[in-house]
Order: C-alpha cells, then sequence, then structure tokens
C-alpha cells in the first residue's frame, strides 16, 4: 500500500461539518412522482427538467445524442426520454414500464423523482411511487383533456396520502399555445378533483419536448404568469412527510441479544420520540414497561426523535419482539383483528373475498382474509360499486379480518403504521397494497363467549377423535362414492359421523351460491365453518367436495386442531371422470351449456401432500373405503 | 461524535432499517464488500444496525485477481482492524481456463470472474439473501432495482416481474432456491456517499484521492499499471500522472481522471464542478448498449 491508512483517516476530518452540510438541501428534500397517461410526455418531462436544469453529465448526454439518432427530426438533437428510459424492452417499445428514480440538486431543494409508467398494466408501479411520495405531477396532453388514466392516477395519488398535485398541461406547442384550451382543462380537473382532498392543485401549462415553462418561462404563451414546473417543485410547501410531532410509534425490527444478559429492541422511530424513563406500552400485547436504555453506535443518548434507527431496552422483562409496536400510554394505536381499509388490487389473479392471504404491517406478518368488499370505486366518476371480486388495478373498500390482532392508526394520520401489503400464499406475489381506514366496531364487541363444555369432553363421551376427512378431486372422480361407503364402515363400528356433500349443502345453507370462483372460496368457507362446529359437537366429518383451490383447503385445515383434517385426494385422470359422467355435466360444460366447470372452463389444483392418495383406476371404492378407515386407526381417529 | 444533517440521517435509518429486515427475515444472508466507497459505507451502517451485537452475517469478496493491489491490502486491513468474519471466493474454473480482463475482454472477464463467480459463491454457501452497496443513480437499469430484489434459482433478474414495493412494506418470501439481493443504498447518491463518508470520518481507499502514479493512454482511459501483468504495446511507455479513482474495480478496466483532489473534502468540491458521471470510467458498462442490464440479468450484481 503506497499511503498508509492513517493519512487517509487524517484527509477526511478537515472541517468535516462544514463539508458535509449541502447547499441544495436548503429547504429539505422534496419526493415527488410524474405520472398521467400514457404518451402524456412523462419521460420527456423529466429528462426536460433535467436537461434544462443542467443536470446531465456530458457523457450520458453524448450517449443520449448518440442514441437518439434516427429519433429526432434534426441530426444533434437529443430525445430526452433517452436520458430516463433504460430498460431494453422499454427503448424498444418507447414506453415506460417500471418507475426509474432520479436523484437531482439544484441550488434550492434536492429531489427525487419517481418517473412512472402510465399503461393501466402498470399502475401498480405508479401507485408504489406515489406511497412515498408528498407530491405528485400528473400530465394531460392538452389536445386529448383528461383521460381515464390520468383520473385513475389522481385517485390513487389521494388514497396514497399526497395533497398536493401539480396538473401539467403539456404539449401545448401542439395545441397552438392556447389559453382556452389549458383552462378548459384546468377546469375540468378541479371539479373532477374536487371530493379528493389534495391541498393544493397548482396547473402549468408547458411542452416537455420544446422545454416551454419546464426550467426555463416560455414566449409562446404569454398570457401564462405562473411560475415554471421548476421554479414550483423549488418552492412548494408540503408539509413535514414525516410526522414529528404526532405520537411515539416506534417498530421493534429486530431484537438484539449479543449476549445473555443484554437484550435490546432494535428500531425505528416512525413518530413522535422517546426518551430513557419514559412509561410505554408494548402493543398489540397491551403490556406496560418503561425504557431503561436508547443506544446507538455512538454511545447512549437522552432522546431518539422521528426518523431514528435506535436500540432500545426496557426496565422489565417484558415480552417484545419483532413486530410489536411501542407507544406512550395516553397514545394507544388501535388494535383490532377487524378493520376496514382501502385496497389497490396488484395481480393478474383477482382478489377472493373469503380466501387466506398473508397480510404485512409494520414487521409483523400475520394470515387476513377478505371478509366483505364494500364497494369498487368507479376511477372514472369516483362513484360506488358493487364488486364481487378485485381485478388488477381496481381499488376497493374492503373488511379484512387477521388471524391475530394488529396494532395500527389509520392511514391519514400515519402512513407507516396505517399500511399494509397482502401476499398470495402459494405464489409469494406481492398482491394488494391496503390503506386502513378505521377499526370495525364488531372487533371491540365480539368476545368468544366461553362454553360449559368443551369439545374434548363433548369427544370423550363418544369414545371417538373428532376429525375432518376431506375428500376432493374432480367432479365423477368417486369422492361421494368413496365417503359414503366410509359412513358405513364407521358407523358399524360405532362411531358417530356426519357427511357433509356438495349438492346437498347447495340446496340449503348454500343456496345463495353460485359457481364464480369467488362463490366457490366462500362455499368451501362455510362448509369449513360447519365441519369445525360438528367437529366440536364430537363427530368424525366427513366432506365430499371438489374444492378445487389449495388455498381453501389449507384454510380449513389452518381451522382445526394440528392432526383433525385429513386431505384424501381422490386421484381419478380427467378423461376417465369424463368417460363416467355420471350426471352428465361433462357433456353440458363441454357443449357450453354449463359455464365455470371445474376441469374444463375452470382450474382445478391437486393437493400437493394429501395425508391420502385414492388411485380410482388401481382399485374398487369397497376396498378404497377399506384403506381410509385403515389409515383412521392407523392415527387413533377411529376405534380399535 | 460528528452529527449528521437531516437527510443524510433519514438516509442512514433507512438503511439500517432495511439490514435489520434481512437479518431477521433471512435465514443466511451475506454481505457483499468490494472494498469501494458504496461497501466501506455499507459496512459502517451495518455496524451501526446490529450495535451492540456483532454483524449477524459473513462478508463476501468475490475476487477476480485483477483488483488494485491498494484494495486487497486495505481489505485485509479493515478486516483485521474490524474483526470481521471475511469470506473470499474466486473463480477457479476461470483460472485455469486463462480467463483475464486483457486477453479475454471485459464482457467475458466480467461474466466469468465476477457474475458466475458471484452465483458460485451464492450456491456453495447456499445464501439465500446477498446485500450490495448498489445505488439506484449508478445507473439506468439501476434506477429500475427493488431493494428487495427476487432472483430464480437460476440466479437470473426479470426487470419486467418485479415485485412492487409499496412503502417500507418489504415482501421478503422465498420460493425453495429463489433468493434475493438487497440494496440499502438504493436512495443513495454519490454525493451522500461522499457526505457520509465526510461526516462518518470514514477510511477508504487511498486510490480514491489524487496521487503521482504510472499511467497509460487505453482507447479514450486512463489505465494504472499496477502491476507486471499489463502488457505495454509497442512504443508504450507509462507516464507519472497526477490522478485519482471515482470508482474501484479490475484495474485493466477502471479509467481514472487526472485531479488534484487529495481529501475528502477537495472531492467533494471536484464533485460539484465536475460535468460527467461516476461510471464513465467503468469500461465494462461501454460493452454493448443496455449491457448492465443484461449482465444482472444473468446474475451480476
Amino acid at each position: 500500500m503506497t499511503t498508509p491508512l492513517n493519512s487517509t483517516l487524517n484527509s477526511s476530518v478537515t472541517s468535516a461539518a462544514a463539508l458535509v452540510a449541502e447547499p441544495a438541501a436548503g429547504r429539505g428534500l422534496l419526493r415527488f412522482l410524474t405520472c398521467g397517461s400514457v404518451d402524456d410526455g412523462k419521460s420527456t418531462l423529466i429528462g426536460r427538467l433535467l436537461h434544462d436544469a443542467g443536470l446531465v453529465p456530458d457523457d450520458q448526454l453524448e450517449q443520449a445524442r448518440r442514441d437518439s439518432r434516427g429519433r429526432v427530426e434534426t441530426e444533434g438533437d437529443i430525445d430526452v426520454s433517452l436520458l430516463v428510459d433504460g430498460l431494453e424492452a422499454e427503448r424498444e417499445q418507447g414506453i415506460t414500464i417500471d418507475v426509474a428514480h432520479r436523484f437531482f440538486a439544484t441550488g434550492r431543494r434536492s429531489f427525487i423523482v419517481a418517473d412512472t409508467p402510465g399503461h393501466e398494466q402498470y399502475t401498480r408501479n405508479m401507485a408504489t411511487a406515489a406511497s412515498t411520495a408528498s407530491l405528485a405531477v400528473l400530465l394531460a396532453d392538452a389536445r386529448k383533456g383528461l383521460l381515464t388514466q390520468t383520473r385513475r392516477h389522481a385517485i390513487v395519488c389521494s388514497l396514497m396520502g399526497i395533497r398536493h398535485v401539480v396538473l401539467a398541461v403539456n404539449k401545448m406547442d401542439l395545441a397552438g399555445g392556447d389559453e382556452a384550451v389549458f383552462s378548459a382543462i384546468a377546469r375540468d380537473f378541479q371539479s373532477f378533483a374536487e371530493p379528493l382532498g389534495f391541498r393544493s392543485v397548482t396547473a402549468i401549462p408547458l411542452s416537455a419536448r420544446r422545454g416551454d415553462n419546464v426550467v426555463h418561462p416560455s414566449g409562446a404563451m404569454p398570457w401564462y404568469a405562473g411560475p415554471t414546473l421548476l421554479a414550483h417543485l423549488e418552492t412548494a410547501e408540503v408539509g413535514d412527510e414525516r410526522t414529528a410531532d404526532g405520537p411515539l410509534r416506534f417498530l421493534v425490527e429486530w431484537v438484539n441479544r449479543p449476549d445473555p444478559d443484554f437484550r435490546g429492541l432494535s428500531g425505528t422511530v416512525l413518530s413522535g420520540s422517546l426518551a430513557p424513563g419514559d412509561a410505554v406500552t408494548v402493543w398489540p400485547s397491551g403490556r406496560p414497561a418503561r425504557i431503561a436504555r436508547v443506544l446507538t453506535f455512538e454511545g447512549d443518548v437522552a432522546r431518539a426523535a422521528t426518523g431514528d434507527a435506535v436500540t432500545v431496552t426496557l426496565e422489565d422483562a417484558v415480552d417484545a419482539g419483532r413486530g410489536d409496536l411501542l407507544s406512550h400510554p395516553g397514545d394507544a394505536p388501535e388494535v383490532a383483528d377487524q378493520f376496514a381499509a382501502h385496497l389497490l388490487w396488484m395481480a393478474e389473479d383477482p382478489l377472493m373475498p373469503g380466501r387466506s392471504y398473508l397480510l404485512r404491517a409494520g414487521s409483523r406478518w400475520v394470515p387476513a382474509t377478505v371478509t366483505t368488499l364494500r364497494h369498487a370505486l368507479n376511477v372514472e366518476t369516483l362513484e360506488h360499486t358493487a364488486a364481487q371480486t378485485l381485478e388488477l388495478n381496481a381499488v376497493g373498500l374492503c373488511n379484512l379480518s387477521t388471524a391475530a390482532p394488529l396494532a395500527f392508526d389509520p392511514y391519514t394520520a400515519n402512513r407507516d403504521t396505517g399500511s399494509f401489503i397482502l401476499v398470495d400464499r402459494y405464489t409469494n406475489r406481492t398482491v394488494g397494497a391496503g390503506m386502513i381506514q378505521h377499526p370495525l366496531r364488531r372487533a371491540a364487541n365480539l368476545h368468544p363467549q366461553e362454553l360449559a363444555v368443551s369439545a374434548a369432553e363433548r369427544a370423550d363421551l363418544k369414545r371417538q377423535r373428532p376429525a375432518v376427512l376431506w375428500f376432493t378431486g374432480l367432479s365423477g372422480a368417486g369422492k361421494s362414492t368413496v365417503a359414503n361407503r366410509v359412513e358405513r364402515l364407521l358407523h358399524a363400528l360405532g362411531h358417530h359421523t356426519m357427511m357433509l356433500d356438495g349438492d346437498n349443502v347447495r340446496l340449503g345453507l348454500n343456496r345463495d351460491l353460485g359457481f364464480t370462483d369467488a362463490d366457490r372460496v366462500e362455499n368451501v368457507r362455510r362448509v369449513g365453518e360447519v365441519a369445525k362446529l360438528m367437529t366440536d359437537a364430537g363427530l368424525i366429518v366427513l366432506c365430499a367436495f371438489i374444492a378445487p383451490f389449495r388455498a381453501e383447503r389449507e384454510a380449513v385445515r389452518a381451522l382445526l386442531p394440528e392432526g383433525a383434517f385429513l386431505e384424501v385426494f381422490v386421484d381419478t385422470p380427467l378423461e376417465e371422470c369424463v368417460r363416467r359422467d355420471p350426471k352428465g355435466l361433462y357433456a353440458k360444460a363441454r357443449s357450453g351449456a354449463l359455464k365455470n366447470f371445474t376441469g374444463v372452463d375452470s382450474p382445478y389444483e391437486p393437493p400437493i401432500a394429501p395425508e391420502l392418495r385414492l388411485d380410482t383406476a388401481a382399485e374398487d371404492a369397497d376396498a378404497l373405503a377399506r384403506r381410509v378407515v385403515e389409515e383412521l386407526r392407523r392415527r387413533g381417529i377411529a376405534g380399535a | 461524535m460528528p452529527t449528521l444533517p437531516d437527510d443524510l440521517r433519514l438516509l442512514e435509518a433507512e438503511s439500517i432499517a432495511i439490514l435489520r429486515e434481512v437479518a431477521a427475515a433471512f435465514t443466511r444472508p451475506v454481505m457483499l464488500y468490494s472494498i469501494g466507497k458504496d461497501s466501506g459505507v455499507l459496512l459502517h451502517l451495518a455496524r451501526k444496525a446490529f450495535h451492540p451485537s456483532p454483524i449477524p452475517f459473513p462478508l463476501l469478496h468475490v475476487d477476480t485477481g485483477w483488483k488494485f493491489r491498494e484494495m486487497i491490502a486495505f481489505r485485509d486491513e479493515t478486516v483485521r482492524r474490524l474483526g470481521l468474519r471475511l469470506l473470499v471466493h474466486r473463480n477457479e474454473d476461470g483460472v485455469a481456463r486463462g480467463i483475464d480482463p486483457i486477453r479475454s475482454g471485459s464482457a467475458l472477464h466480467t461474466r466469468v470472474m465476477k457474475t458466475e463467480a458471484l452465483r458460485q459463491a451464492l450456491d456453495r454457501h447456499g445464501f439465500d439473501a446477498a446485500i450490495g452497496g448498489a445505488r439506484r443513480d449508478e445507473e439506468k437499469s439501476r434506477a429500475k432495482e427493488r431493494v428487495f430484489s427476487v432472483r430464480s434459482a437460476a440466479h437470473s433478474w426479470d426487470p419486467r416481474d418485479q415485485r412492487p414495493e409499496p412503502w417500507r412494506l418489504w415482501n421478503t418470501r422465498l420460493a425453495p432456491g429463489e433468493s434475493v439481493r438487497v440494496f440499502p443504498l438504493s436512495n443513495w447518491t454519490e454525493m451522500d456517499v461522499w457526505r457520509y463518508v465526510a461526516a462518518e470520518r470514514l477510511p477508504v481507499v487511498p486510490l480514491y484521492f489524487a496521487a503521482e502514479r504510472p499511467m497509460v493512454r487505453r482507447s479514450g482511459a486512463l489505465i494504472m499499471v499496477d502491476d507486471g501483468r499489463l502488457p505495454l504495446n509497442p512504443g508504450e511507455v507509462p507516464e507519472i500522472m497526477r490522478v485519482r479513482f471515482r470508482t474501484l474495480g479490475c484495474y485493466p478496466l477502471s479509467g481514472a481522471i487526472p485531479s488534484d483532489a487529495a481529501t475528502v473534502e477537495d472531492i467533494l468540491a471536484e464533485m460539484r464542478a465536475s460535468r460527467t458521471s461516476e461510471r464513465q470510467g467503468r469500461l465494462i458498462d461501454g460493452d454493448e448498449p443496455a449491457s448492465m442490464e443484461r449482465k444482472k440479468r444473468e446474475g451480476y450484481f
């Protein structure tokens, strides 16, 4: 090594405090996004902003000039959108697919801008950018006015908590710089956005391609006396994004245990502040505690403020861990396992009310279900419409139920503690983004009633172990046939059983349900609840249902004690079921007379690890039934 | 104790929260350590994130065998000083095949000695999360990268099918065989990194500071003759020049800039006046159009 280490250390010490203060950050950091419909010129606008403000390095400018050949009218000109669209597919297609984050600073402020896609199919990426931004630049094409996508983005921005909007009316050069055109669009937007609760809406006429009113005021529109886009961004008052003077919310992210004598809670102060000696409450358990120390790498501190990442220790050995939230006693968050929330759906597979998803809030993961879809939001008119599911990019107001209580705040009070994501349990995809409105009263007012006789006592009386045997398989596989014979054998052995059959339940309890995916999910959910009640009564319950989705069969399994749910896969190939077609349903489905038929025009997800797999090609129904009973004996469910 | 300006304090806290998330959510995390300034900041943040515990995961250096000598010395000194667990991995198969940055060309060298080597190391140790120091301001495809970026069992990245990341609610769920690349410095800029280095008085490799060095000019770039392995063209004589490096990699592929910036203060002043981007000296970025994106699809960091 040519230079000793000490000299490098010393060289960085010179007046450190003076030089790290970034003059550009004088007004703080502004996170904003650009959004609007495809071809409204978002990437061109960001490119123009960076270019005209002199913020593009020479080598990148040169690269863009080379890439621009054939894309611009005059040789040597630059297609400024190339300064931002970075993926190959984006350049090929001339569209923006994913969010690009750009960082720049002028003499007055520093910025993080998220350049977001306009295509409806990528709305989730736009929403992602909006979730952390405090201002939105919404583009409209002067020739086209407000499009569906402009409205959709305005609504998503509003839902995501953005309170300041710039309506950038772009391509004014192609509209002859006409003031009337601009005013009409601005008025249109004002009246549309009225219910969205924006605190400020600033309309600016501009041309991103030519640079009019982006960084430099334009002579082309002498009637416009307002600020340029950059001047507005540099001075816009958007308020403090983080709630420094809000109630204390400290999120425990990691339990810090260097040795058996030290147990620290490492996390971030999401709002408010905390200090040694503070009385606090640990949520969702509600246990009281007191802060002993606040540690940082540089040593203990007297106070941790909003945004700080620290480690705290508690005076008493209180049970607290990852995912818990600390508050001051007088400023408790809401704690509930049922709440209402706006949900933005982000997946190709539609939302299934009743299906179990994984919900992440703070650093806690918990299974969750949408119990009711109260309404979907029409993103053009803001009207509430009835809906059974939410499709990709749709927004709806839902009631959710979680498997364990959560501590949260309404989203409007705190973006960090009021937000959640939903994840598909099988694909692990992020499928929904949620903003909590309020807890549901029922969560607070419903308490499970302690019963006088327990399920175990009832089972003892019957001298059997209650269980649910779930026969799943295609229509015509032989589920009911085998289940009937199993029940006869169990009955002969002196066991108390009950048989729930798809057709029979649909004639009574579930006569209100059809055969859409959403209704199938609800059908299985109800049957699962009924089967559970019957096991509480001490019965061995046989369920013969196609139950085409894994998620719902697993949800029923989760309702029951470990070992009390047996998945019996009646594995008969589709061709064989079609050949048998005992009820003539396959014939109907194939002729189109019957819609949503499993195996024909609706999917079936076979079990991955069933407790039993019955091969109906290898053995007859009696032999299969004996095998089931044998398995029940082996597991101690049926008699010796 | 230095007091950080507000914007750096918030960037620091955001990165620390991400590092803690990795430690809590994954079974076998690892932190890539490439010896440069970004790695140095990342390492410092990790020490802060877990204090008073030691960093709960090892560091991994993927060594191509062509790093500057001063980088390797700095690496070993850092490991010794901080008592770190460091794994060094080299693609021995590539070495045996005689791959080098000069005769094989930068593209092949990078694919074999960096991308393939990284995949080998991750597979060998079964790491399910690999933390890297990449920033979104470095390059266009990095600007589109997630903080928690899922890779298939084959380590490939599909830029068109990334998980949305609203708020700071990371989706850390993986299917068997999948892994994540995690980028805690996503929202930092080159300027932030240097301001942080100054504020926290972090040591960096001396190559970042201007000094007299033996240089040759190759396809418009200034290349340092770091050892006897760099073949000189007929008539080529190394010239002593006052230069420094903005980014560090394999020495035959890292272009220097003429500079008098000998302190962090000088570097900050130089950057404020600069008209070129950080990576302009990186020969590997210019291999082909969208070259970084293609490297990333194949498993490059």
